[in-house]
């Protein structure tokens, strides 16, 4: 099976600080994404989680061309994307084919537009429909995410917050892509409404053939939701399996502890010690140590003079940690 | 289908801003008087507002004269009138091009940021540097004395504001959701900035331009007022209060009285329409 | 297994309105609850539901267009609602304290984090000018704070989210205060730290004895850090009971579904059930019946007479006509 999105060693670093002329300094970067190797295969549904700061935006903004990349390849569909300048890519072929969702529906909806008119922007750009065609593919894409057809005409603050979740689905679905990012789709929304648009989302991804990467904070809705996941510390990727396994039995001390944290109703709470202090400057890491040492509970000498790979623990497991043992 | 729907609600939404706050009616309606001043003053006025009359010098408003006559026993009433469409019409034109100017000069700052937002920094700090009208005085001077210059003159000292307001609102809005989402859906910076950055800061540029429109006019008379604008005898009402100031003194306190007032109450007019017209076209109030 | 606590805030019949634009809001409907000493109570509810005006409204916060239309709230023995608001202005603070999602706004940003809790300590600590700072830094090293001596210097943009909610927690119990309110105290921040926070707030609670209301939407977290549980639901309180029975043997319609609705550890996406419909019009006059109805399954003809809070079980009460 050839995957449909690919990211091979991908880094992004930002500059910080004066950089250059006239400072004589040598410039700083902020390590947001540090050699990241990951792959979506058709129809799969990757989680994508981390605490803020972890990098997850930074990767999605690369994955989704807003962003030109530092290093490292990103191949969609056999092509490779990251030599396309972000700035060229809003015209690109592929760019109808990779579609987010974003977070927030009422900040990400243009507040001067309708829903019609929010649902439209992308046909009209990127795949050039006009009135008749253009009109029947917006109705499709509401009729698809339950989004009635007389609600066309609000404006985003008219609408409900379940609403305008639906109406950024209809707009990232209209260009039928092949790969939709979700960035917190539901975390503005009540449970209530969450039930229903999680639902939704499975239900698209079933009916359309999409490919998703589900980015969240919200470690039960991730599980719920997604078939394989990424859990990232500081820019890089410290373990990654299928989600049940993963979050049944965590290997890295990092995940461990994520996981313990998650308030759960009722069941036994996973033993894990608590996360205390804050992660480690970003700015020009030490190559040589784990990023989670210092933080870390069970860290040793070793963890500050050798940063940790990635390896493979059976089952689709990959781990970043020394000390790591496998499920068992 | 929208259309439609659209204007209704919009049509109910002005009515319901209009009920809801008298004042902006009111400021609405003077407006509207001032305009059809200004485009049918000739056909309004009552006596020919050039015609002198020596006979008639300085006589206080009576029911012939409702505001009097000046010295040359011109009608005031006439002369305020047929003045409206030049102090309108300078200040119009001279806050549709800062707003055009401004306004983009602004968006592009506050949108690219770099090199852009300080190159339109620096022009901008530089025109503050100046008192603004001594320096409007400065550009009426260079250039000469005509109408078209002081509309650029008028327009140029109003720049840095529109430019620092559009920079402003552009900035809040570049990190937006929906700038991302637009991207997504196609669009190069250009158009992003055009099609989606722009219609969101036009409710704020718009009451600017409300603002800064009795503020253009008040620059337009004081040009006249000090020589530096539009010529007698044309009918102005900065010339009027100039030519009736030294007539104060000796009694005769209508010829500046009344187009000071009406001078007044445009610049009144437009602030008060201001606050109004944001009402009216930030949709967030359209519930 | 727990002393008999004394009460240390009952709520009883708190209604409140809002004046807005199409009339008359009833945001509170005889809502009643009480807190002991050194127990969390939690409101839970959606966006909506009331729970955060039910705080304001006992705080004598409530913006200006609203209204307490009936109730009384009790601290002690001092009816915080019939107290005159220069009064309540010292009871805040001293008595009451309050932490509220996104800290970083609600710390002055351009004043040390030392100085604003030794500020606090000053006014309503009992310390002095010199011992404030030491005492600042000592809150500082309580809330788990490293190298708090330093910290005591740095401004609130130069810290955390998390940080700034532990200095928020810091300024709110230096005052020792009798009761906390923790309006969404970790929303918007990581889950560890989430954790850590409310492992905090928890401690502070056992060391001195004070009462907290938790506000949530977090029906999870409320469970796992609240002795009871109060769900709220459009302006009325349907059900109230300790955690473990509330979440067993939920009797309201809604409770149930909103569990149901929690995505837990154990369920699968399959198994999550939404809760259908939406909030009804609160501005139509008087709706004392119950205001879950037209969501509701279990819907009957008695549900159209006047709702009340009634006892389903000892400690455990419920708002329903037709409970489960």
């Amino acid at each position: 099976m050839t995957a449909l999105l690919e990211l091979e060693n991908l880094r992004k670093h930002f500059p910080v600080g004066r950089t250059g002329w006239p400072s004589k300094a040598a410039p700083s970067f902020v390590h947001a994404v540090d050699d990241v190797s990951l792959a979506v295969q058709p129809g799969e549904t990757l989680g994508l989680v981390g605490e803020s700061g972890c990098g997850k935006s930074t990767l999605v903004r690369l994955i989704t061309r807003l962003l030109d990349v530092t290093g490292g390849k990103i191949w969609f569909n056999r092509r490779e994307l990251a030599e396309v300048p972000a700035r060229l890519f809003a015209r690109d072929d592929d760019r109808a084919h990779i579609q987010m969702v974003f977070q927030d529906a009422g900040e990400s909806i243009n507040p001067r537009f309708t829903a019609a008119d929010a649902i439209a922007d992308p046909l009209r750009r990127l795949l050039g429909l006009r009135g008749a065609a253009l009109r029947s593919r917006i109705e499709e894409a509401a009729l698809q995410c339950g989004l009635p057809l007389e609600l066309l005409g609000r404006f985003p603050h008219q609408l409900s917050g379940g609403q305008r979740a639906r109406v950024g689905i209809a707009r990232a679905i209209g260009t039928r892509p092949r790969l939709l990012i979700l960035d917190e789709p539901t975390a503005a929304l009540d449970v209530s409404v969450q039930v229903t648009v999680l639902k939704l989302l499975q239900t698209l991804k079933v009916d359309l053939g999409l490919s998703y990467i589900f980015v969240s904070h919200d470690l039960n809705v991730v599980r719920l939701l997604c078939d394989r996941v990424v859990v990232m510390y500081l820019g890089r990727i410290v373990e990654t399996g299928p989600a049940r396994a993963v979050f049944e039995t965590p290997l890295h001390p990092y995940t461990r502890s994520l996981v313990a944290a998650v308030p759960r109703l009722d069941g036994p709470r996973p033993d894990a010690p608590r996360l205390v202090g804050d992660p480690r400057s970003p700015i020009d890491p030490d190559p040589n140590a784990c990023r989670f040492y210092g933080r870390c509970p069970v860290g040793v000498a070793r963890c500050g003079t050798e940063m940790p790979a990635l390896r493979d623990f059976g089952g689709g497991r990959d781990v970043a940690c020394h000390l790591a043992e496998g499920p068992g | 289908m929208t259309s439609t729907s659209t204007i209704n609600a919009t049509v109910s939404h002005i009515r319901f801003v209009l009920g809801e706050n008298p004042v902006t009616l009111g400021a609405a309606m003077l407006f509207a008087a001032f305009l059809v001043m200004a485009a049918a003053g000739g056909v309004l006025a009552p006596y020919d507002p050039l015609a002198s009359d020596t006979m008639r010098a300085l006589q206080a408003p009576t029911w012939q004269h409702w505001f009097g006559t000046d010295q040359l026993g011109r009608d005031i009433l006439s002369r305020v009138i047929v003045a409206a469409r030049v102090d309108i019409g300078i200040a119009l034109a001279s806050v549709t091009l800062v707003f055009a100017a401004g306004g983009l000069a602004g968006l592009a700052a506050g949108f690219f940021g770099g090199w852009v937002d300080a190159v339109i920094g620096r022009i901008a700090d530089n025109i503050m540097a100046f008192p603004l009208f001594i320096l409007a005085m400065g550009i009426v001077a260079a250039l000469g004395n005509t109408i078209p210059n002081i509309v650029l003159a008028t327009a140029i000292i109003n720049f840095p504001l529109y430019a620092r307001v559009a920079r402003a609102e552009t900035m809040t809005r570049r990190e937006a959701g929906f700038v991302d989402a637009a991207r997504l859906s196609g669009h190069r910076d250009g158009a992003l900035l055009l099609t989606q950055v722009l219609p969101n800061i036009m409710p704020i540029m718009v009451v600017q331009m409300s603002l800064t429109m009795g503020y253009a006019i008040l620059n337009a008379a004081g040009l006249s007022f000090i020589g530096l604008g539009v010529r007698p005898p044309t009918a102005e009402w900065g010339i009027m209060v100039a030519e009736g100031a030294s007539f104060i003194v000796s009694g005769e306190w209508w010829i500046a009285l009344f187009p000071g007032a009406t001078l007044m109450l445009a610049v009144f007019c437009f602030n008060l329409l201001g606050d109004g017209l944001r009402d009216i076209v930030d949709p967030r109030r359209r519930t | 297994m727990m002393a008999p606590t004394t009460d240390v805030l009952r709520v009883e019949d708190l209604s409140v309105a809002f004046q807005t634009r199409g009339g008359l809001v009833r945001a509170l409907d005889r809502v009643g609850f009480t807190v002991g000493a050194g127990q969390t109570m939690a409101l839970v509810g959606e966006s909506g539901s009331g729970k955060s005006v039910t705080a304001y409204a006992v705080m004598g916060l409530l913006e200006t267009a609203g209204r307490v239309t009936g109730g009384r709230a009790f601290l002690g023995q001092t009816d915080l609602l019939a107290t005159p608001p220069r009064t309540m202005a010292r009871i805040r603070g001293r008595r009451i304290a309050m932490i509220f999602q996104n800290p970083r706004a609600a710390l002055n940003p351009i004043r040390a984090v030392g100085k604003q809790i030794a500020d606090v300590l000053l006014r309503h600590g009992g310390a002095t000018r010199s011992n404030a700072r030491d005492r600042a830094i000592e809150a500082l090293r309580a809330v788990g704070i490293p190298d708090p001596a330093r910290r005591a210097k740095a401004y609130p943009f130069e810290l955390s989210g998390g940080m700034c909610q532990r200095v928020m927690i810091a300024i709110a119990v230096a005052a020792r205060p009798d009761l906390l309110i923790a309006d969404e105290p970790t929303t918007g921040l990581d889950v560890t730290t989430q954790a850590v926070v409310m492992d905090l707030i928890g401690a502070m609670a056992r060391g001195s004895g004070m009462a907290t209301i938790l506000i949530t939407h977090d029906l999870a977290l409320a469970a796992e850090r609240a002795n009871r549980i109060a769900v709220m639901h459009a302006g009325h309180m349907v059900e109230e009971a300790d955690t473990a029975t509330l979440l067993a043997r939920p009797r309201h319609p809604y409770t149930a579904r909103l569990i149901a609705a929690t995505p837990t550890a154990a369920g699968s996406l399959a198994s999550l059930q939404s809760v259908p419909g939406g909030l009804p019009d609160l501005r139509q006059a008087d709706r004392l019946h119950c205001r879950y109805a037209g969501r509701c399954e279990r819907r009957q003809d008695a549900c159209d007479a006047v709702l009340t809070m009634r006892p389903a079980a000892p400690g455990h009460a419920v708002a329903c006509w037709n409970p489960l």
